[in-house]
């Protein structure tokens, strides 16, 4: 990575050679505010199908790299945490953890707004934390508490946050790619000139329903991104047993596609942008963001039955998007290591504070059982499992 | 709720007086006769008019006019950005619909049949109705899914389920089922405007049929509850409850009845989730008898929730054991003889409610 940075001559690179200087001077600096921009290559440049790849050149900032850096941390520090929780039998039920993909997640917010939508699988709780959901929303629904976002009656498969127009959190494999192209659909009716970005893993990539989706989308010309998440395993089943074909970015056929190394979350914010575009004026696109998974499909498996070890530590040794991002931070002098160390240091004790303060809130009240089965309950009748001893109203 | 106390009255005094369904009494200069089928479109087209939010999708639904004419004119009238052909994929297009309504558009989707909802009914069921409960109130989802819904004639096995009593039993669900105009209008009309997602079971058989509708049935303001049954036809022998197409049957086995004597209490379910227990217990409580018809496979079917409910809730009351007349527990079959036995004729209702009022004839041998 450093060869190409050096042989690419931008401006700003001249600036980059004054700041150790500068760094030795000041005593002050903001680490964090500064829009300077910078100029990045990706990893390894997009492979296109059926249009023509964005630049390998990304454009960033000090601002904007230390917020990946700190949000990245957040959420791997989050997932690493609920992994105990669940062995603590705190979390009960399905747990599935995101830590290694944390670059699609920060990468895509950054070339979104809120006004775009986001719908992805079970595997949402990074997602969720990146459409502004919080902490204590994370731990408290996972521990099925009042104070999560789904008031503990969602669970982990179901956060949600319609204000940030995130619409979940699925468990039904593939179901959350019509339900996408479902919000795309509405966001061109109303005409909103936003996009809505459906992701799924390369397990859910062979689901009929995906194709019927694509399908209507690309007819109707709707501003759907289809997100492959390609972690290269549906649960235990690796790419090359589940599909003829996994070049995922290709199967949409008459739909473009383009693969992404989805731990380089500036390359992910790249291919996001571009495919936002593509998507308000052509219709559908599909992204595979190549990415990596260092848990197992869930707390219920140990992820090492079908995988290697050393191809786990290979990963998290060579590809880290994390790593990443600290490289060239410290690359281009944004910050030291000392300081990217406290930011850790920070980030771990948030996470702490949350879960201690989730696991105070109290569980949700006897009579949640019935709240909002229908937004209009119409005073009718409902049964707990005695009918004769527990009967409700719904609202 | 003031139009519908007003209508209830209307109701009330039109069935003591009117013996048949089919022919037609005025009793103001304006009475008129509409169709099922004309009674689902006004309703489309009034709601459409009223919410933009509201739009057709399905297949054959915009070009063809709809494979059943109920979205005749609609293409023309609204455009085709809010009246969708679908290629034929219900599980693609039905995800489709849900996920318009999670952003807060008001979709009707149109099954041709309910058959084919079979393809679509993880998203029915997962991403439809459980979304408000799972998001605690954050993801409402305000969709009808329509169509025609059990046996049409001689369509076989596989176009002929009544799918009431599956759908019927899942919470977050609504599920409504109109017999005449009137419910056709109202029910239909109460679906759109309902911030959930409603299932909304039509009748093939019924959509040519005309029913008399007054003025008010005619207004666009015009919206039955979801969840009040109707009672057809007052009686005090037996109550007959029935939903659909089977309640013409059981108002033509009323009269069969009253000549012998026997007055029996005719129930139009119109909801079959929520269930009004009220109406239905109100009835046996005076009537003490009961007889449930519906044409859907009679195991766990909603004759078998009505039975249950009123055993629990008035058993004192009940003289007789609840009888359940039902459509065979046998695929639907095809020849005209076979499928006649396969769904439940008027003759049938008249032997239970006779057996009910202990005055049955002899069984016949079995087949």
């Amino acid at each position: 990575m450093a060869l190409s940075q050096l042989a690419s001559s931008s401006p700003s690179r001249s600036v980059n050679l004054l700041k150790p200087l500068l760094s030795a001077i000041s005593l002050h600096r903001p680490i964090s505010t500064d829009t300077t921009p910078i100029t990045v290559e990706t990893s390894v440049p997009f492979t296109a199908h059926q249009c023509e790849a964005p630049s390998r050149t990304v454009q960033t900032n000090a601002q904007e790299l230390l917020n990946f850096f700190r949000d990245m941390a957040v959420m791997r520090r989050m997932e690493i945490a609920a992994d105990s929780l669940y062995k603590a039998k705190l979390i009960r039920g399905f747990c599935h953890l995101y830590d290694g993909q944390e670059a699609v997640a920060v990468g895509m917010e950054a070339a979104l707004t809120k006004k775009d939508c986001i719908i992805t699988s079970y595997r949402d709780h990074c997602t969720f934390v990146g459409r502004d959901g919080t902490l204590l929303e994370v731990f408290a629904e996972l521990m099925g508490r009042q104070a999560g976002c789904s008031k503990g009656k969602g669970g982990s498969m179901h956060f949600y946050k319609k204000d940030s127009n995130f619409y979940g959190g699925h468990g039904i494999v593939g179901a959350q790619v019509p339900l996408g192209c479902g919000l795309a659909f509405a966001q061109k009716y109303c005409k909103d000139e936003a996009v809505t970005f459906a992701l799924y893993g390369d397990g859910a990539a062979n689901q009929g329903q995906l194709f019927e989706a694509l399908n209507i989308s690309a007819l109707w010309n709707l501003p759907a991104i289809l997100v492959c998440e390609n972690n290269h395993y549906g649960m235990g089943t690796a790419e090359w047993r589940a599909a003829k074909s996994p070049a995922y970015y290709k199967r949409g056929d008459y739909a473009p596609g383009l693969k992404v190394d989805g731990m380089d979350a500036l390359a992910v914010k790249q291919a996001c942008a571009f495919a936002k575009e593509h998507a308000l004026k052509n219709g559908p696109i599909i992204l595979e963001m190549d990415t990596y998974r260092y848990h197992g499909h869930s707390m219920s498996d140990p992820g090492s039955t079908y995988r290697t070890r050393d191809e786990i530590t290979g990963v998290r040794q060579e590809r880290d998007p994390i790593e990443r991002i600290r490289k060239l931070i410290l690359l281009h002098d944004l910050a030291t290591e000392k300081e990217l160390k406290d930011i850790e240091k920070e980030v771990r004790k948030e996470v702490d504070d949350a879960i201690a303060q989730a696991k105070e809130n109290p569980v949700p009240e006897p009579s949640k059982l019935f709240s909002d089965v229908y937004a209009k309950g119409l005073g009718v009748e409902s049964f707990g499992a005695d009918r004769k001893e527990v009967r409700a109203t719904l609202a | 709720m003031y139009a519908i106390a007003r209508q209830r009255i209307l109701g009330q005094s039109f069935q003591k007086m009117r013996p048949a369904v089919s022919v037609l009494r005025s009793y103001s200069s304006a009475a008129k006769q509409i169709t099922v089928r004309d009674a689902l479109n006004s309703a489309l087209d009034e709601e459409m008019s009223a919410d933009p939010k509201v739009f057709l999708m399905g297949e054959e639904v915009g070009e063809y006019q709809g494979a059943y004419k109920i979205t005749k004119g609609l293409l023309e009238k609204y455009g085709p950005e809010r009246v969708l052909d679908t290629p034929i994929t219900e599980a693609g297009f039905t995800g489709i619909g849900v996920g318009a309504a999670y952003y807060g558009l008001k979709p009707v989707v149109e099954f041709m049949t309910f058959n084919f909802s079979m393809q679509a009914i993880d998203h029915i069921i997962n991403s439809a109705a459980k979304s408000n409960y799972m998001s605690a109130g954050q993801i409402s989802v305000p969709i009808v899914f329509r169509g025609p819904n059990g046996a049409a004639a001689g369509v076989g096995a596989q176009h002929s389920q009544c799918y009431a009593s599956w759908y019927a039993s899942c919470p977050g669900l609504k599920v409504l089922s109109p017999y005449n105009s009137e419910d056709a209008r109202g029910l239909l009309k109460a679906a759109i405007r309902d911030p959930d997602p409603v299932v909304f079971l039509e009748n093939e058989l019924l959509y040519g049929e005309s029913f008399p509708v007054s003025d008010e049935v005619l207004d666009s303001s015009f919206c039955i509850p979801i969840g009040k049954a109707k009672i057809e036809r007052e009686g005090k022998d037996v109550t007959i409850t029935a939903f659909s197409k089977m309640v013409g049957y059981a108002l033509k086995a009323a009269e069969i009845l009253e000549k012998d004597g026997i007055y029996a209490e005719v129930i139009n379910l119109r909801s079959i989730r929520p269930l009004d227990r009220s109406t239905i217990n109100t009835s046996v409580r005076k009537t003490n008898r009961l007889v449930t018809v519906e044409e859907g496979f009679p195991q766990h079917g909603v004759g078998a929730e009505i039975c249950a409910s009123v055993v629990e809730e008035s058993f004192a009351y009940l003289d007789a054991p609840v009888e359940r007349i039902a459509g065979a527990d046998v695929p639907m079959p095809y020849a005209a003889n076979l499928e006649r036995m396969a769904v439940p004729q008027i003759e049938d209702i008249v032997r239970a409610a006779k057996r009910a009022c202990y005055r049955s004839v002899p069984l016949a041998a079995a087949a």
